[in-house]
């Protein structure tokens, strides 16, 4: 394919505008500078040690060790998931309903599209899998953490109004309704709107990345399209599980609201 | 009519209670006694250890909803979950007589729950639970923030209620309250149930 190789002192090039920030908050005294320079390394470290561990897997192909990294990151972007809570369910709901919600609809989700629309050969292929599952759990990720927040956080803050209906004798689904739906409203939101903007406001980062390594652009938005289905369709399934799994842990068989059950 | 054995949890009981169908018995104790807790406890809102019957059947036999419509908890402040009031009704038909007779405006219906007053709002969440014929009526300080006629108006309704086989719960701080609506009081203490002297 022809397409420009980056060499490092591009790289280092580029790099400058960083330190131009950096030396921004020195002047500027924002106390910024230590904590730029700190997360442009990890990116740089995170980015490098990715990109020689993809290389290797590529070259191996396997399906365990594709497997493997996979759970990696879906329990990594689990951990993700309880950090951004300001409320957190007790015990070991806190960790699991995040990462098994997640778990669930992004292996569903790539491994329809491997099957499906993609086909690569082998079908575990890691050069496909990795990015594809990659994509979907960055979108799922935030669409469950959001729907997470806004249940916890409205059931908190509702709490009178919701055991008003309860005691008047409305179920706990009656009772709950308003505040599932605004939980799911504001995981869907982000996609919602990033495919209401894309290819107007902004390019999506898959297709420009495509259209720099030299794919015909039809080509390059045909992959992005299916992609933007992908991410729909993983974090509506996520967000979906997730929050009426919440909501299910949040009351009991007696229609009670059980927030005892969050920390 | 509605009878408890060695109802507790938390700070609470165990307690034994039993209320007859018509009787109205007022409930004192000072704040954080477990006034609130045992009138949650009596509508199952939060998990609790003991036995809880109604008419002589086991508060498991009830599916949960239909128990807190025959046993029917009116909390000191009320929670709201839509803007305007009638929403808060599933009959509007049946509540409006209730709504008049405690001296609110008919096409109060119409309003918003952030515009009405603490006393409107409090009247309104009685109705709300009234207008179900709930079987029992656990009231927590139902008066508290009313003035003297209004007061007069709740306790007329309720005395028709009992009147008609309802059993009454209620909560009040102002013994000469106690006196006038009820024929027997209860004092809480720690969680402990008593009767008053």
């Amino acid at each position: 394919m022809n397409y420009v190789q980056l060499e490092y002192t591009d790289l280092a090039l580029a790099s400058l505008l960083v330190l131009a920030n950096a030396g921004l908050s020195l002047v500027l005294n924002l106390g910024l500078a230590r904590r730029m320079l700190l997360a442009t390394l990890r990116m740089v470290v995170q980015l490098s040690l990715v990109g020689l561990v993809l290389k290797s897997l590529f070259a191996v192909a396997s399906p365990w060790l594709t497997g493997l990294v996979a759970v990696t990151m879906i329990l990594f972007a689990g951990r993700e998931i309880m950090a951004r809570q300001e409320r957190r369910f007790d015990g070991l709901w806190s960790y699991s309903l995040g990462t098994g919600s997640m778990l669930f609809a992004a292996s569903l989700v790539t491994i329809f599209a491997l099957t499906g629309p993609v086909r690569p050969d082998p079908w575990f292929d890691p050069r496909y899998a990795l990015p594809l599952l990659g994509m979907i759990l960055g979108n799922t990720m935030t669409g469950i953490s959001l729907g997470l927040h806004t249940l916890t956080t409205g059931l908190v803050r509702d709490r009178a109004g919701v055991e008003a209906q309860l005691a008047l004798g409305h179920s706990r689904n009656e009772a709950f309704r308003p505040i599932v739906q605004a939980a799911l409203t504001s995981a869907l939101m982000p996609i919602v709107n990033s495919m209401a903007a894309t290819g107007l406001v902004s390019l999506p980062g898959m297709m420009t990345g495509q259209i720099l390594a030299g794919v015909d652009p039809a080509e390059a938005v045909k992959y992005q399209i299916l992609i933007m289905f992908l991410i729909a369709g993983g974090t509506s399934l996520g967000a979906v599980v997730a929050v009426l799994g919440g909501a299910w842990r949040l009351s009991d068989q007696r229609h009670r609201l059980r927030l005892d059950r969050l920390k | 009519m509605l009878e408890a054995r060695k109802l507790s949890r938390l700070t609470l009981g165990p307690v034994d209670l039993s209320l007859e169908a018509g009787e109205v018995v007022a409930l004192r104790g000072a704040s954080g006694s477990g006034k609130t807790l045992l009138m949650r406890a009596l509508a199952d809102l939060d998990p609790c250890r003991g036995d809880v019957l109604l008419d002589d059947v086991e508060r498991r036999a009830f599916f949960a909803p239909d128990w807190r419509k025959a046993v029917a908890w009116v909390p000191a402040e009320a929670g709201w979950w839509s803007d305007t009031v009638i929403e808060h009704f599933t009959d509007w038909q049946v509540a409006l007589p209730l709504i008049e007779e405690l001296g609110l405006s008919p096409d109060c219906g119409g309003w918003q729950v952030s515009r009405a007053s603490t006393g409107e709002r409090q009247r309104l969440a009685l109705v709300r639970a009234i207008s179900q014929q709930p079987k029992v009526l656990l009231l927590d300080e139902p008066t508290s923030g009313l003035d003297r006629q209004s007061v007069a108006q709740v306790e007329t309704l309720i005395a028709r209620l009992a009147g008609a086989g309802a059993s009454v719960l209620w909560t009040t701080h102002d013994e000469d309250q106690a006196a006038r609506v009820a024929s027997r009081a209860l004092l809480i203490e720690n969680g402990k149930l008593a009767a008053a002297a």
